[in-house]
C-alpha cells in the first residue's frame, strides 16, 4: 500500500508563499486532465501525495480521508464493511482522488434518490488563499455552528480553498439490487420516470439511452422482488457493468466526437429540440446532449428547462460553465475574494471573467 | 426610532398594522423561544410583498439601520432577538403556498409557511416534506432554512439543506438573488448550502422551493426498554451496523421517561434506565424484514422489554411520549434550559457520565432526550429563574456540556443554531482564523454588517476577552477590517 502521508502544513506553506508573491497555483489531484472547466495556468500545487484514510467508524457511518486518497481505495475499504459512498461518484480514470471528486461535486446515477456529493459532506479541513488551515463542520451528522463552508467547497473547483481532509457520511450497501429494462421513447420515459419517482418504490437509478429506460431497484431482497412484480420489464443480466459504464462515460452514447454537454434541468421539463442525440439520466434531471448545436442554443434550451448547461467537450474557446445572473456574479466575485483575496487558487477555472489571476485585490476594494 | 425614518417606512408599508411602533405592539416581538433574552425592537415591519422587503432593506442599508428577520419566533438560541435601534422584519405575512407540482415533487412556498402545512398540502398527492423539527406545527420554513433545522427523520432523510432546491433571497442592499433552481444543482458556487444555517446573517429569504418525497408505504415503531444506558447506546450501533438506517431513532433517559409517562401515559416502563424508539419505514416488505432484524438485535443487546406498535394509534402514542418530553419535564421544574450539542455516537456513555457528574457539581438536575441516531443530545437542565444566581449557574453548566461535546469530537449546536446564546461556545469550537473567515464571508454579503448583527459569529475581541480562543501562530488576519 502506497505511502499515506500528511502534507497539510507543507501545502499551507506553499499557498502562503504564493499569496505573498501573488503566484497563481494550479491545484492538481491525480493529474487526470480536467478537461472539465477552463485550463489554469500557474504553478502546480500537487495534492495527490496528501493521502490516507484518517478515520473510519462503520457504526458511525462516517469516513474521514485526506483529499489525495484515491477514490478506489476508499470504495474498497467501505465495501469490506458492506458500506458505500451513496452518491456513487464517477472516477473518470483509475487514480481519481476524493478531493477532485468533491471539488467538482461529481455524483453518479444514484444522485436523485440518495443525494449529491455535497449532500454527504460533513466537514472539511482546507487551506484558504492566505495559506491558513481552517476546519469547518465535523464528523457528526448534525452541525450548524458557523456558516457551512464545507459544502461550499463542493463544486468550487478548487477556486475557494485547497481541500485537505474530508469527512463524509457513508451508507450501508443495499443487500439486493436489480435492474429492469423497458423499451420506450424518450418522451414516454421522461413521464414514467417522474411518475415512478413519486411512488414509494426502492428506486436507485433511472436512465434512458435513446431506446430503452433502465430502472435500478435497491433494498431488502423482498422489497426489490415486490417492486419488480409491480413494475414489469426485463431484468438486465450484467447490470453492474451497465451502471458503471454510464457513470464513467464508457457507455456507447459517449463514444463519438460531437460536442458533449451536460444539462442539469428540472426532471419534468420537456425535451429540447436540438439536433443530435440525448441520454437522460437522474430520472430525467441530468441530460447528456451530443450534437452540433451552437453554445447559445444549448444554453437557451437549458435555461428554458429551468437549469443550466456545462460544456464537457468541443467548441474550443467557448465558456464551459453556464453564465451567472448579474447579482449572483457580484456575490461570486466577493466570495472568491473572501476566501482567496490574492486570487491565486485555480484562477479562471470556473469563471475566468470573475477571477482574473491576481486581480481581485483585497477585501477593502471599493464596492 | 427616528421619526423621518419611520415616515419612510410608513410610505413603504401604508396598510394599517404593517408597521408597529408602540410599545404594547412591540412587546410580542421582544424575544423568541429563548425567553431568557428580551429586548424591544425599534419598530416591527410586516411586509407582504418582495418589493416591500427590497424597499425596506434598501432604506435600512442607506441609513445604516440594522435589520433582524423573524419567522415564527420559535428559535431556541435567540437568533431573532431584536435590536432596540433596529427594524424587526417579520415574514409572518408571507404565508402562502405558491405552487405544488406533484409530478416534479416540488412545492414553491413563501417563507412564513409553517413546516407542517407543506406536508398537509402535499399529502393528497401521496407526498410529504421530510424534515420535521419537533416545532413543526409552529415554525416557519424560512426559519428552518436559516437554522438548517433537523428533526427525528434526519438520519435517513437529511436536514433542511438536503430538502430545499431553490431560494429567493433579498440582500441587505435590496438586491434579489435567485439561488438554486428546479434542477438538482446549479452553476457556480453552492450558495444554497451556504444560506442554510446562516441564521439570517447573509440575506432575507423570501421564497423557498422544497423537494417532496413519496409517503412511505409503511412505517412502524418499536419501543425497547433497557436497565442501563450503555446497553441502549450499543443497541443503536448494532442496528446501524446491521445495515439498517432507521427513519427515526430516539433515546430518553430514566428521568425523561418518568416525566413523559406521568404526562401522556404512553405505556413506557417508568423504571427503565433508558428507552429507545426505533422507527423503520419503506415498502411493506422492507419494513417487515427490518422489524424482525431490529427485534432480534434489541433482544441481543439486552432490552428488558420490547413493544411493537400494533396499529397507527399505538404508534402515535409511543411517539407522543417522546414529542411531549420537553413540556413533560417542564412540569417538574419552574424552568428548564434545553442544550443542543452533537457527539459521535460511540462516545455517548462517556458523555452521559460526564453530564451526570457536572449535574452533581452544579446541583442541578438534568433530563436527557436525544436523537440517538445522529448523536444530537438535548440535555434539559432544570432550574428556577427566581432563585438568585441559578440562571447564571445553569448557563455555565450548559457551556460546560457543550465544551464536553467539542472535546469528544462533536459540536456546540446540532440544530438550534448559535444565535446569541452560544456565541461564547463558538470561541471553543473555532480558532481565530476560522472565525475571521466567517466574518469575511459575512462581509461578502453584507459589507456594513447590518443583517442580524451580533449573532452567530462572535467578534475576535469577544473570544480574546474570554480567553477561550486558541490562537494559531498569533498573527491577526484581516487587519484591514476595523471591526475586529
Ligand atoms: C480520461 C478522463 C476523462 C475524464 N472525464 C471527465 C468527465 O467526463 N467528467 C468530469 O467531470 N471530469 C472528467 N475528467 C476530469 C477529472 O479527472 C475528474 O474531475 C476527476 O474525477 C478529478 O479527480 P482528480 O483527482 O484527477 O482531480 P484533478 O483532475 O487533478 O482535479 C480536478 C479539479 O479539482 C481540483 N482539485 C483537485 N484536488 C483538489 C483539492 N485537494 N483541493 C481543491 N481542489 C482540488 C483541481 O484543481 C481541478 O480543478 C476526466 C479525466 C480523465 C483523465
Ligand atoms: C418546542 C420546540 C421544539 C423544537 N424542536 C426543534 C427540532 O426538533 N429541530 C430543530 O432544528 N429545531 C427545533 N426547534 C427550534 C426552532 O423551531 C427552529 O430553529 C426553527 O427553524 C425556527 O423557525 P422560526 O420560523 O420560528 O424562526 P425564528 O425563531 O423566527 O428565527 C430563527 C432564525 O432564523 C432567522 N430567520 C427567520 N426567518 C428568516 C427569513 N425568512 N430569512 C432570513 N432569516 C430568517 C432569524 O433571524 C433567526 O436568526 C424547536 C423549538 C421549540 C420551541
Amino acid at each position: 500500500m502506497p505511502r499515506d502521508q500528511d502534507l497539510g502544513d507543507s501545502l499551507a506553506t506553499q499557498v502562503a508563499e504564493a499569496a505573498q508573491t501573488r503566484t497563481a497555483l494550479r491545484i492538481e489531484g491525480a493529474g487526470s486532465k480536467g478537461f472539465l472547466g477552463h485550463a489554469v495556468t500557474g504553478e502546480t500545487l500537487a495534492v495527490a501525495g496528501h493521502r490516507g484514510v484518517i478515520a473510519y467508524e462503520p457504526v458511525e457511518l462516517v469516513l474521514t480521508a485526506r483529499a489525495g486518497t484515491p477514490l478506489a481505495e476508499i470504495e474498497a475499504l467501505l465495501a469490506e464493511h458492506r458500506q458505500m459512498l451513496a452518491f456513487e461518484p464517477p472516477h473518470y480514470g483509475a487514480d481519481a482522488t476524493l478531493g477532485g471528486t468533491l471539488a467538482c461535486n461529481l455524483s453518479g446515477p444514484r444522485r436523485p434518490y440518495a443525494g449529491a456529493a455535497r449532500d454527504f459532506v460533513l466537514g472539511t479541513r482546507i487551506v484558504n488563499g492566505r495559506g491558513e488551515i481552517l476546519r469547518f463542520g465535523g464528523e457528526v451528522m448534525k452541525n450548524v455552528a458557523g456558516y457551512d463552508l464545507s459544502r461550499l467547497m463542493a463544486g468550487s473547483y478548487g477556486t475557494l480553498g485547497v481541500l485537505l481532509d474530508i469527512s463524509l457520511k457513508v451508507l450501508p450497501r443495499p443487500p439486493a439490487e436489480l435492474t429492469l429494462a423497458q423499451e420506450m421513447d424518450a418522451g414516454e420515459a421522461l413521464r414514467r420516470m417522474n411518475e415512478w419517482a413519486a411512488r414509494p418504490l426502492p428506486l436507485s437509478g433511472a436512465f434512458h439511452d435513446g431506446a430503452c429506460v433502465y430502472l435500478r431497484l435497491s433494498g431488502a431482497a423482498s422489497a426489490v422482488a415486490a417492486a419488480q412484480r409491480r413494475l414489469g420489464g426485463e431484468p438486465v443480466a450484467d447490470a453492474d457493468a451497465l451502471w458503471h459504464d454510464l457513470r464513467e462515460h464508457r457507455h456507447g452514447f459517449f463514444r463519438h466526437d460531437a460536442p458533449l454537454w451536460r444539462l442539469s434541468v428540472a426532471a419534468t421539463a420537456a425535451l429540447a429540440e436540438l439536433p443530435g442525440r440525448w441520454l437522460l439520466d437522474w430520472g430525467g434531471a441530468q441530460r447528456w446532449y451530443a450534437g452540433p448545436a451552437a453554445p447559445e442554443a444549448v444554453r437557451r434550451a437549458a435555461a428554458q428547462a429551468h437549469g443550466h448547461a456545462t460544456l464537457y467537450r468541443g467548441h474550443e474557446g467557448a465558456a464551459r460553465f453556464h453564465p451567472l445572473a448579474a447579482p449572483l456574479a457580484v456575490v461570486h466575485r466577493r466570495l472568491k475574494a473572501a476566501l482567496d483575496p490574492a486570487g491565486i487558487l485555480n484562477p479562471g477555472r470556473l469563471y475566468p471573467e470573475l477571477e482574473e489571476p491576481g486581480g481581485l485585490g483585497g477585501l477593502s476594494r471599493g464596492e | 426610532m427616528d421619526a423621518a425614518l419611520l415616515a419612510e417606512l410608513r410610505a413603504i408599508l401604508p396598510r394599517p398594522g404593517a408597521l408597529l411602533i408602540h410599545e404594547e405592539e412591540l412587546r410580542p416581538y421582544e424575544c423568541d423561544g429563548l425567553t431568557a433574552y428580551r429586548r424591544l425592537p425599534g419598530a416591527v415591519a410586516l411586509p407582504e410583498t418582495i418589493a416591500q422587503v427590497q424597499a425596506i432593506l434598501k432604506l435600512c442599508h442607506r441609513h445604516g439601520i440594522p435589520v433582524v428577520a423573524r419567522g415564527a419566533g420559535t428559535g431556541l438560541s435567540g437568533g431573532a432577538l431584536p435590536l432596540d435601534e433596529g427594524v424587526l422584519l417579520s415574514l409572518a405575512r408571507f404565508n402562502r403556498i405558491l405552487a405544488l407540482d406533484p409530478l416534479a415533487r416540488t412545492a414553491r412556498v413563501q417563507p412564513g409557511v409553517r413546516n407542517l402545512a407543506i406536508s398537509e398540502a402535499a399529502r393528497p398527492h401521496g407526498l410529504y416534506y421530510a424534515p420535521d423539527p419537533s416545532s413543526q406545527i409552529a415554525c416557519s420554513i424560512g426559519g428552518n432554512v436559516a437554522e438548517n433545522s433537523g428533526g427525528v427523520h434526519c438520519l435517513k432523510y437529511g436536514l433542511t439543506v438536503h430538502n430545499v432546491i431553490a431560494l429567493e433571497v433579498v440582500t441587505i442592499e435590496g438586491e434579489r438573488l435567485s439561488i438554486g433552481s428546479a434542477a438538482l444543482d446549479s452553476a457556480g458556487y453552492d450558495l444554497l448550502a451556504l444560506l442554510h444555517g446562516s441564521e439570517g446573517m447573509l440575506g432575507v429569504i423570501v421564497e423557498v422551493t422544497v423537494r417532496l418525497l413519496p409517503v412511505p408505504e409503511r412505517a412502524q415503531v418499536v419501543m425497547a426498554a433497557f436497565d442501563e444506558v450503555p446497553a441502549a447506546g450499543r443497541a443503536v450501533g448494532d442496528i446501524i451496523a446491521a445495515g439498517i438506517v432507521p427513519a427515526g431513532l430516539e433515546m430518553m433517559d430514566g428521568f425523561a421517561i418518568a416525566a413523559a409517562e406521568a404526562f401522556v401515559h404512553a405505556g413506557y416502563p417508568p423504571d427503565a434506565a433508558a428507552i429507545l424508539l426505533c422507527e423503520v419505514d419503506g415498502t411493506n416488505e422492507e419494513v417487515s424484514e427490518h422489524l424482525l432484524q431490529v427485534h432480534d438485535l434489541l433482544t441481543r443487546a439486552g432490552a428488558t422489554q420490547i413493544r411493537t406498535a400494533r396499529d397507527a394509534a399505538e404508534r402515535q402514542l409511543l411517539w407522543q411520549g417522546r414529542k411531549a418530553a420537553f413540556p413533560a419535564v417542564g412540569r417538574l421544574s419552574p424552568d428548564y434550559y434545553c442544550m443542543d450539542g452533537t457527539i459521535p455516537r460511540r462516545r455517548l456513555p462517556e458523555v452521559l457520565a460526564g453530564i451526570a457528574s457536572l449535574s452533581a457539581e452544579y446541583g442541578l438536575r438534568v433530563a436527557n432526550v436525544f436523537h440517538a441516531g445522529d448523536g444530537n443530545l438535548h440535555p434539559l437542565i432544570l432550574y428556577d429563574a427566581n432563585t438568585p444566581g441559578e440562571l447564571a449557574r445553569t448557563e455555565e453548566f450548559g457551556a460546560r456540556i457543550l465544551q464536553l461535546c467539542v472535546e469528544v469530537g462533536g459540536t456546540i449546536t446540532g440544530e438550534h443554531g448559535v444565535g446569541v446564546e452560544k456565541l461564547d461556545s463558538m470561541c471553543v469550537q473555532f480558532d481565530r482564523a476560522e472565525l475571521s473567515q466567517f466574518h469575511a464571508v459575512k462581509h461578502a454579503f453584507d459589507t456594513e454588517g447590518l443583517l442580524n448583527p451580533g449573532k452567530a459569529v462572535p467578534t475576535l475581541h469577544r473570544c480574546a476577552e474570554l480567553g477561550a480562543m486558541h490562537v494559531h501562530g498569533g498573527a491577526l488576519p484581516f487587519p484591514e477590517l476595523d471591526r475586529f
